[in-house]
């Protein structure tokens, strides 16, 4: 610790900046402890930010934002943002740098980095920046996914050339950025590649898919654009270089392609142990899922005696994964080289690997018997205990006529010492006791005698086996044996074995006191038990993106991103498009959508012609909106269309749209009343019409919904109740195409001017389009209506994408006597008050009399919380329910709020809430 | 990414640390002892390792444990693969990678691992770069040093670390303008007892030493470049043209580098050059067992196998070896049990042999496995796979550089099972 005395000294000497470089390691190393006196060397640092040699800014940069001082954390955030626009790459390079090293200090700094992160991918991605950046982004704000979009194409062109290590952090990025935005590229292979399964089931199936969603699945060309850009890779001398892009084919690529990264994967195989080693790892894990991928190169996987352990067994499991009918004799014979290798453990592991094969190819299961039964009279424990645990397992499977090795191994009971070997050659002639009965008994009497000194394992089977043989063995003798085997037992040392002693004479030997389960002991002991499945220690892997840390270790590591499945809808490809830059801001998940929507929306085609707004009351609300007909591209997304025609038949069948729920309020149809004003084409006419026949409608709908569920009723017979968004777009898309030609004919639909791609308007519209009143997603809330509609008309909120429809027990109908409660948050503004989280609590009468003024009791609210209670239930019929809404200020706290809630007849006492 | 780096030698001594983040207490390489000692043999140390807060990640080269100390998830390949640049940068700047090498050039060490990681996140790893920015050692540099108080810190940052090309200095300068290529092709083969090849495939690498002035741009063409079948490239190659022409064009970097390495398509039947007669066997009750084995030339093309080594893993049975070869040295160790056998070069004319008794401990069973052969050669002058480089031309410069290229042949990793 001396060395603290001259820091002063190392100070004074980082004057001199040139050349210092040790004084600096040093000053970085030590900053933290000394941190006052650090702060003496900052001017130096400062000056050296704008001197000409951009070296010497780079360094002063790096230095000063090593240093870890609080303090300076402005100092570096402004030294940072001057380095981003640095003329130079290399200082830029050093600036990405330190963004993370300041979010490390002060995360605090988050959103402006994050600022500083989206102006560097923006403009300033260079060659050599580009890596530091993303790994900037990652660590930052991994989440902050539409920071991408803009630049995707422009990392994807320049992956090839960007050094090394910056093309792994970059296409690992990629490939979780793909798993977004992206539609799956494996559902319509399946049916080509699924030539193992059953080839021409998958192949109807495939024309029925066809049929179902009528346009075949066509990648994104941005999807093809990164698979392309980083096909090249795979020759990279940089192992995680290949890693990286192998993982990214297997994850992302179609199926078919994915192929072509198994030969690079086996190149890697040259490289030193330790890549080697998790190499072989992810090769183990493609290996379960797709055989074919690896099969051509078998022989790579071969072991040699100079491997080191850990690369045999992972060859072997691998060996093992790719075995099949065509190559298994070859493999065979290859394991029966390694299980006399020197190498015991890899011997045993072999052994392990011969059964596995043997239990998933039927046909060698007797030879591969055969051949372990041999490596019984093997001279090497280890091998010969591996062997019967493995036969005995294969014997569990098929266990018909193999007495001959039972009783082989028999007899090895007096030779074998390894307890597990043991404890399986006793549990399997236990099991076969009927088969063996003359061994049996005999086998028993042997290991009574030994039973003191045996192993725990050991002994617990002895006390299988003799309780096996008292149940079907009627001699004496046996009787004799077992009730000796139990006093022994009684008395061991390990309470494990005393109590599975208590529990077996209990069960068997018939006393005054044994209950009823006595009679059912043969069942119990010698009931069919199922075979063993013997599995990969790779199998559960695969939830894992390849090539991580966690897969290698199997459990989630620290800052693991998981990949998140394909999206069933892509979202909108256009926001990758550069030129078009408002929108993708629009597009975050964060962002609140306002009740003023830009006035071009209004005028596009989609909402103008009368397509539906599909809103499903049920699951909140999703809306939906369905564009035009003629500008339906193939690889479009979620919008179906539906034509004025369609409307028509709309208005036709009142009646059934009179079923459906929608509760779009007057404001709603107010504006749509408008938008269809302002609007004047052919259209019109129909459209009021329509509009003229619902507004006789007492519920008032807007003609958008009930068109749309009229007409899916009517053409897709199907629920007009659609679930999903998803799902009602494919229902829609079909109607569209079945229906295209004849519209066009009958209907000339005028074609809109189309400002806007219609990409792009959808993603915008989608939150915005229809602005509801507050209460509207909850079909519950209209019902309950009356108390709250003087306030609903006022409030228009905007309503979240997303409810959470998830609910709450709040009373039981058993502790409530009878009286239940549910409750859920709705996500919504309250009515009540600005602060207050509005709770939306169903009663229900589950008793068979009225129950009367229901009303909320006595409160118990820690200090500033507030509640709004509901007005008092005058009464609820019986099987009768009732929807309540009640507003709790919770004051941002995670405190509950309870308090009692009161009938007429019974006090109920009560619960808690939470947020 | 990288947080720490720890250099442990064999004897379990950390004798250098280097922290890029915050200092990580060395208390966290209890965790690899552990694991070392679960080992019990280095290669088996397992090269990852999670403890509770930290992970680490290994490679052993040289007989020096490399532990990189990580806190978040990062591909492991990713951290492996530095680790090993780092291991060939040190082993660039100071000709060997050891212990003592390192201990006493510990400055420069600093100084370049400072240079190739900020933040945990590699800078320059190009060696190129890296000798711009920090100047190797020499004892002329050194003296100068000394006397004039300045370091071998460079002071201007590389170019090359800003352009296309960041692999190649600028202003390269040399009086004899030279460029050697030399192909090298390793066999790796699993042979049978009966002789039989049950796995054979080449690997093949091609190493350069360009020593050109300037900025040249060579093309290297082959006779026969199907015979390629998966290829990977140093950076600098110019992959568009590979495809297209199967032609190597690139700006080279300076010095010794790897152009290229590939893989021969396993279509092709590999030649098998050497083979290995043998007759090893225990007899059950005496405790004498008999070795004998010839080692003859197969398909070797004409050319001379030279430099050839039998090493063999004898079981632990074996107390020792009374053994006479026809040529060459042969030592045999009693606590490894390890059989290793100079031969040279084989004259055909006379084949090399080595014949003898082993002797094995009393009253143990006979070993249940004979011994696997490894064995190593060479061969000049030959690519076994028959890749011929067709040309070599430069553009860009003026100046005639003076080419030459090498073929050899080599064992890889080639067992004879008996």
């Amino acid at each position: 610790q001396n060395h603290f005395q001259l820091f002063p000294m190392f100070i004074k000497h980082s004057v001199n900046f040139k050349i210092k470089k040790l004084v600096y390691v040093y000053l970085v190393r030590h900053a933290e402890e000394q941190q006052d006196l650090a702060l003496l060397s900052i001017s130096t640092f400062q000056r050296a930010l704008k001197d000409p040699n951009q070296l010497i800014r780079a360094s002063a940069l790096r230095v000063l934002s090593s240093i870890r001082v609080p303090i300076i954390v402005p100092i570096m955030m402004l030294a940072i943002k001057e380095a981003a626009a640095d003329l130079s790459p290399y200082v830029r390079k050093n600036a990405a740098h330190a963004i993370q090293k300041l979010y490390s200090l002060d995360p605090e700094q988050k959103e402006m980095l994050i600022e500083v992160i989206e102006n560097f991918l923006k403009i300033k991605a260079h060659l050599l920046v580009a890596g530091s950046v993303v790994m900037a982004f990652e660590e930052v704000c991994p989440d902050r996914i539409d920071l991408i979009h803009k630049n995707y194409r422009k990392l994807c062109n320049l992956l090839v050339d960007v050094e090394e290590w910056g093309q792994v952090v970059i296409i690992h990025m990629l490939t979780r950025y793909a798993r977004t935005q992206f539609v799956s590229p494996w559902t319509e292979d399946e049916g080509l590649e699924n030539n193992e399964k059953n080839f021409y089931e998958s192949d109807d199936e495939e024309k029925e898919k066809t049929d179902k969603r009528k346009k075949p699945y066509v990648m994104d060309p941005d999807h093809r654009l990164l698979i392309r850009n980083t096909k090249p890779l795979l020759q990279s001398r940089n192992a995680a270089v290949v890693m990286a892009v192998a993982q990214l084919f297997w994850h992302i690529s179609p199926k078919s392609e994915a192929g072509i990264i198994s030969k690079s994967l086996v190149r890697l195989l040259r490289s030193n142990r330790e890549v080697q080693y998790i190499v072989l790892q992810n090769i183990a894990t493609m290996s379960i899922q797709r055989k074919g991928m690896f099969e051509p190169y078998l022989k790579s996987f071969y072991v040699r005696s100079t491997d080191p352990t850990m690369i045999k067994t992972l060859k072997l499991e691998i060996l093992t994964n790719l075995a099949n009918e065509a190559n298994i004799s070859t493999l065979l014979r290859e394991f029966q080289t390694y299980v006399k290798s020197q190498d015991k453990q890899f011997a045993a592991a072999t052994i392990q690997a011969i059964g596995r094969c043997a239990t998933n190819i039927s046909e060698v299961t007797d030879t591969c018997l055969n051949g372990l039964v041999c490596l019984l009279s093997n001279r090497d424990e280890i091998v010969v205990a591996e062997s019967v645990v493995v036969i005995k397992k294969l014997l569990q499977m098929q266990p018909a006529q193999h007495g001959e090795i039972i009783k082989h191994m028999a007899k090895l009971l007096d030779s074998i010492t390894v307890p597990v070997a043991r404890a399986s050659i006793l549990w399997l002639i236990g099991e076969n006791c009927e088969r063996v009965p003359k061994i049996a008994p005999d086998v028993l009497r042997k290991m009574a005698k030994s039973f003191t000194s045996e192993d725990d394992l050991v002994k617990l089977q002895i006390l299988n086996l003799g309780a096996k043989l008292y149940l079907t063995n009627s001699r004496q003798q046996t009787k004799l044996l077992t009730q000796y085997i139990l006093n022994l037992g009684k008395y061991d040392q390990n309470y494990d074995i005393r109590d599975r002693t208590r529990f077996i004479r209990q069960l068997i030997v018939p006393n005054e006191r044994s209950g009823a389960l006595s009679k059912y002991a043969k069942k119990i002991f010698l009931a069919q038990k199922p075979a063993p499945l013997l599995e990969s220690p790779f199998k559960d892997r695969d939830h894992f993106q390849l090539g991580t840390l966690s897969h290698t270790l199997n459990t989630k590591a620290t800052g693991y991103l998981e990949l998140s499945n394909w999206p069933e809808v892509a979202p909108d490809p256009s926001v990758r498009n550069v030129e078009v830059i408002e929108l993708a801001k629009e597009w975050t998940p964060a962002g609140k959508t306002k009740k003023e929507t830009p006035s071009k929306k209004f005028y596009s085609e989609s909402e103008e012609e009368g397509s539906s707004s599909d809103s499903n009351s049920d699951s909140g609300l999703i809306n939906e909106e369905i564009k035009d007909d003629h500008d339906d591209k193939p690889t479009k997304s979620e919008s179906g269309s539906k034509s004025g025609e369609q409307s028509e038949e709309g208005n036709s069948s009142d009646d059934s749209s009179e079923d459906s729920s929608s509760e779009s309020g007057s404001g709603s149809e107010s504006e749509v009343e408008n938008q269809r004003t302002a609007k004047k084409n052919s259209k019109n006419k129909r459209k009021s019409d329509s509009e003229d026949g619902e507004k006789e409608h007492e519920k008032s709908k807007t003609s958008e919904s009930s068109n749309a569920e009229s007409s899916s009723v009517e053409e897709s017979s199907s629920d007009s109740e659609t679930e999903s968004e998803s799902d009602s777009a494919s229902e829609s898309r079909k109607v569209t195409k079945e229906k295209e030609k004849t519209r066009q004919d009958r209907n000339p639909v005028p074609k809109d001017v189309s400002l806007l791609d219609l990409d792009d308007f959808n993603l915008v519209s989608t939150p915005v389009a229809l602005p509801m009143p507050a209460l509207r997603p909850s079909l519950i809330a209209d019902l309950e209506g009356l108390n709250l509609s003087a306030s609903s008309a006022v409030i228009n909120v905007s309503t979240p994408v997303f409810v959470p429809m998830k609910t709450h027990v709040m009373l039981h109908r058993m502790s409530g006597k009878g009286l239940a409660a549910h409750y859920y948050f709705p996500r919504q503004p309250c009515i009540f008050g600005d602060k207050m989280v509005s709770v939306q609590v169903t009663l229900n009468n589950t008793t068979d009399r009225k129950i009367e003024n229901i009303h909320i009791g006595e409160k118990k609210l820690p200090t500033g919380m507030q509640m709004h209670v509901f007005n008092p239930i005058e009464s609820l019929e019986p099987e009768g329910s009732i929807t309540v809404s009640m507003g709790i200020d919770f004051c941002d706290s995670t405190q509950t709020a309870s308090f009692q809630l009161w009938d007429k007849t019974f006090k109920q006492t009560c619960f808690s809430l939470t947020v | 990414m990288i947080h720490s780096l720890f250099l442990i030698n064999s004897s379990g001594d950390i004798f250098l640390e280097k922290h890029w983040k915050s200092v990580v207490s060395r208390s966290v390489c209890d965790y690899f002892f552990e694991a070392q000692e679960r080992a019990t043999e280095a290669e088996n140390v397992p090269p990852v390792i999670p403890t509770p807060h930290h992970y680490l990640l290994s490679v052993y080269r040289h007989k020096i444990f490399f532990v990189a100390v990580i806190q978040t998830e990062v591909p492991p390949l990713f951290v492996i693969e530095f680790l090993h640049r780092v291991v060939d940068t040190f082993q660039d700047y100071f000709g060997v990678c050891s212990e003592p090498v390192i201990k006493d050039n510990v400055v420069v060490v600093y100084e370049v691992l400072e240079e190739m990681l900020d933040n945990g996140f590699p800078l320059a790893t190009e060696s190129n770069i890296l000798k711009e920015l920090i100047k190797p050692p020499t004892i002329l540099r050194t003296v100068v040093n000394t006397i004039t108080g300045s370091t071998n810190v460079g002071d201007q940052l590389p170019t090359g670390q800003l352009s296309v090309v960041p692999w190649r200095r600028t202003g390269v300068k040399y009086t004899n303008n030279e460029a050697y290529f030399d192909v090298i092709e390793e066999i790796d083969a699993i042979i049978d007892k009966s002789g039989s090849t049950i796995t054979a495939e080449i690997q093949g690498v091609i190493d350069a030493c360009v020593k050109l002035t300037g900025m040249p741009d060579l093309t290297l063409s082959f006779m026969n470049p199907r015979l390629l079948d998966d290829v990977s490239f140093h950076p600098c190659v110019r992959f568009k043209r590979w495809e297209s022409e199967r032609i190597l064009s690139f700006i080279p970097p300076d010095g010794n580098f790897r152009l290229l390495s590939y893989h021969v398509s396993a279509q092709n039947l590999v030649a098998i050059p050497v083979y290995v007669k043998h007759s090893i066997s225990f007899r059950d009750s005496s405790s004498l067992g008999r070795f004998e084995i010839t080692v003859g030339p197969k398909q070797t093309m004409g050319k001379a196998i030279e430099g050839v080594t039998v090493t063999s893993q004898m079981p632990k049975g074996v107390l020792n070896m009374s053994l006479t070869p026809s040529q060459g040295t042969h030592t045999f160790d009693p606590v490894t049990k390890m059989l290793s056998w100079d031969v040279g070069k084989i004259n055909p004319q006379k084949l090399p042999s080595l014949k003898g008794t082993m002797s094995l401990q009393a009253g143990a069973s006979k070993p249940d496995e004979n011994p696997t052969i490894n064995l190593q050669f060479k061969i000049q002058q030959l690519a076994i796979s028959g890749l011929k480089v067709n040309r070599l031309d430069m553009y860009g410069e003026k100046y005639k550089p003076f080419k030459g290229i090498k073929y050899m042949t080599k064992a890889g990793k080639f067992q004879v099972r008996t």
